[in-house]
């Protein structure tokens, strides 16, 4: 989900218009708004890694889409 | 960006799934993979992951759903707990349906008791600080993405100073059990997709002795179809490379070391000890209970109460399918005498489980 708005140590997120807040207190790294973070049970566990999500994805790409398509 | 659509892109699925085709032609041995997490047992189901692989190739799912591997006997502590006076039970919606030994939640809530479904356990502390007069009691179920919730809950009850919020834990944390069914000689897993949120917490650092003492591969894995196809792929090589290592697909979230936050305050509030599971049994060191410093949170010390005699369902397959050792479809009891509606075994019930995920995707 992604980061819509902060306040301290809770946080707003969102996805598909899905709103939920969660907790921060179990994420050691700080996080803004904007950034994608995996949500279970009302706490951020885990921020997304965006370069690393975007590097698996150029990869796979480039090894399976037909050239015709891309 | 929204990256869900491009971890389920149909192209790049069909071409992994050419590729593990191309990779084990030839092998005349069959290849098993277990997953033990309860959102993979979903996701293979609800992708048709299994029809796009070879046939040799299996996948087979372990003891990863949180409330099927949570014996009767928990469950008849909790119902117990909930007929008791002034006493709000709190729950994942998960519980409310797993049949205990003679009643269920669900039941309990009909007949009156106080039982509400929560999405998370800050909701339950909540609902203790609303309710001054009332013992509000959550039902705490799961492995490491859990526990550090509840025991960041437990900590904001403490530090808000609530005397009425209390956890009846029943957490447990999936490496051990994984060595277990490792060691089966009846499973003969070759490679395990591990959890992907659960590794998030604990890393894949805590796979390491999988690997190197047990000798089987390890992918910790994500939930889209392209990570379950390209986790497959990974474990699939190592096998034929007569290797085994701890691997990360799922590297968009999950690091080595984990989340050492969650894992400092986990620290804080529970302890390892012995836990029992459903088809397997008592595992030592697979579970968490509350430390003596937030004693006065732990249900089961702080609230007494009488417990009635555990039954097992006649007939119920759930433990050996907990154990991979068996298919929903080989339990007399699946899609007829046990259906979602109407389920007679904890796999049938959870929105996890391997019974309720054979049953609405068929397989």
């Amino acid at each position: 989900m992604q980061i819509i708005s902060k306040d301290g140590n809770t946080a707003v997120a969102e996805i598909d218009g899905v709103r939920r807040e969660a907790s921060l207190m179990l994420l050691g790294e700080e996080v803004n708004v904007g950034d994608f973070v995996i949500i279970h049970a009302g706490f951020a566990i885990s921020k997304l890694d965006e370069d690393d999500a975007r590097e698996t994805l150029a990869l796979m790409r480039e090894a399976f889409t037909p050239e015709d398509m891309a | 960006m929204n990256y869900l659509d491009e971890f389920r892109n149909r192209e790049v699925v069909t071409g992994l799934a050419g590729r593990i085709r191309q990779l084990t032609t030839g092998r005349s041995e069959p290849m098993t993979f277990m997953e033990v997490c309860g959102t993979h047992t979903m996701a293979i189901c609800q992708y048709g992951i299994r029809s796009l692989l070879p046939p040799r190739l299996r996948l087979i799912s372990g003891p990863g759903c949180p409330v099927c591997v949570t014996p009767n006997g928990y469950l008849d502590h909790a119902v117990a707990c909930c007929r008791l006076p002034d006493v709000i039970i709190a729950t994942f919606g998960d519980m409310m349906r797993v049949p205990g030994s003679s009643t269920s939640l669900m039941e309990e809530r009909a007949r009156g008791a106080d039982i509400r479904v929560v999405y998370s356990p800050l909701d339950a502390v909540a609902l203790a600080a609303k309710h001054p007069g009332k013992r509000v009691i959550f039902l705490g179920v799961g492995f490491e993405t859990t526990a550090p919730a509840i025991a960041g809950s437990i900590l904001a009850a403490a530090g808000e100073g609530l005397a009425n919020f209390f956890v009846l834990g029943a957490h447990k944390t999936i490496p051990i059990p994984m060595a277990v069914l490792a060691a089966d000689p009846e499973l003969r897993i070759d490679g395990f997709i591990c959890p992907a949120h659960v590794s998030a917490i604990i890393g894949a650092e805590a796979y390491r002795f999988l690997a190197e003492e047990y000798h089987i591969p390890c992918v910790v894995t994500g939930f889209e179809p392209v990570d379950i196809m390209q986790g497959v792929e990974m474990l699939a090589r190592q096998v034929l490379a007569g290797e085994s290592r701890v691997e990360i697909q799922y590297s968009r979230v999950v690091k080595w070391e984990g989340n050492k936050k969650a894992r400092e305050v986990l620290a804080r509030v529970f302890s390892p000890c012995d836990a029992d599971w459903r088809g397997i049994g008592i595992i030592p060191g697979s579970g968490l209970e509350i430390n003596a410093a937030y004693a006065a949170f732990d249900a089961a010390k702080a609230i007494p109460v009488e417990v009635e005699e555990t039954r097992e369902h006649e007939g119920c397959l759930c433990g050996e399918i907990l154990k991979g050792k068996v298919s929903p479809a080989d339990c007399p009891l699946f899609g007829t005498l046990c259906t979602p509606e109407a389920p007679v075994g904890a796999c049938m019930v959870s929105s996890e489980g391997t019974c309720a995920a054979a049953h609405k995707y068929g397989r």
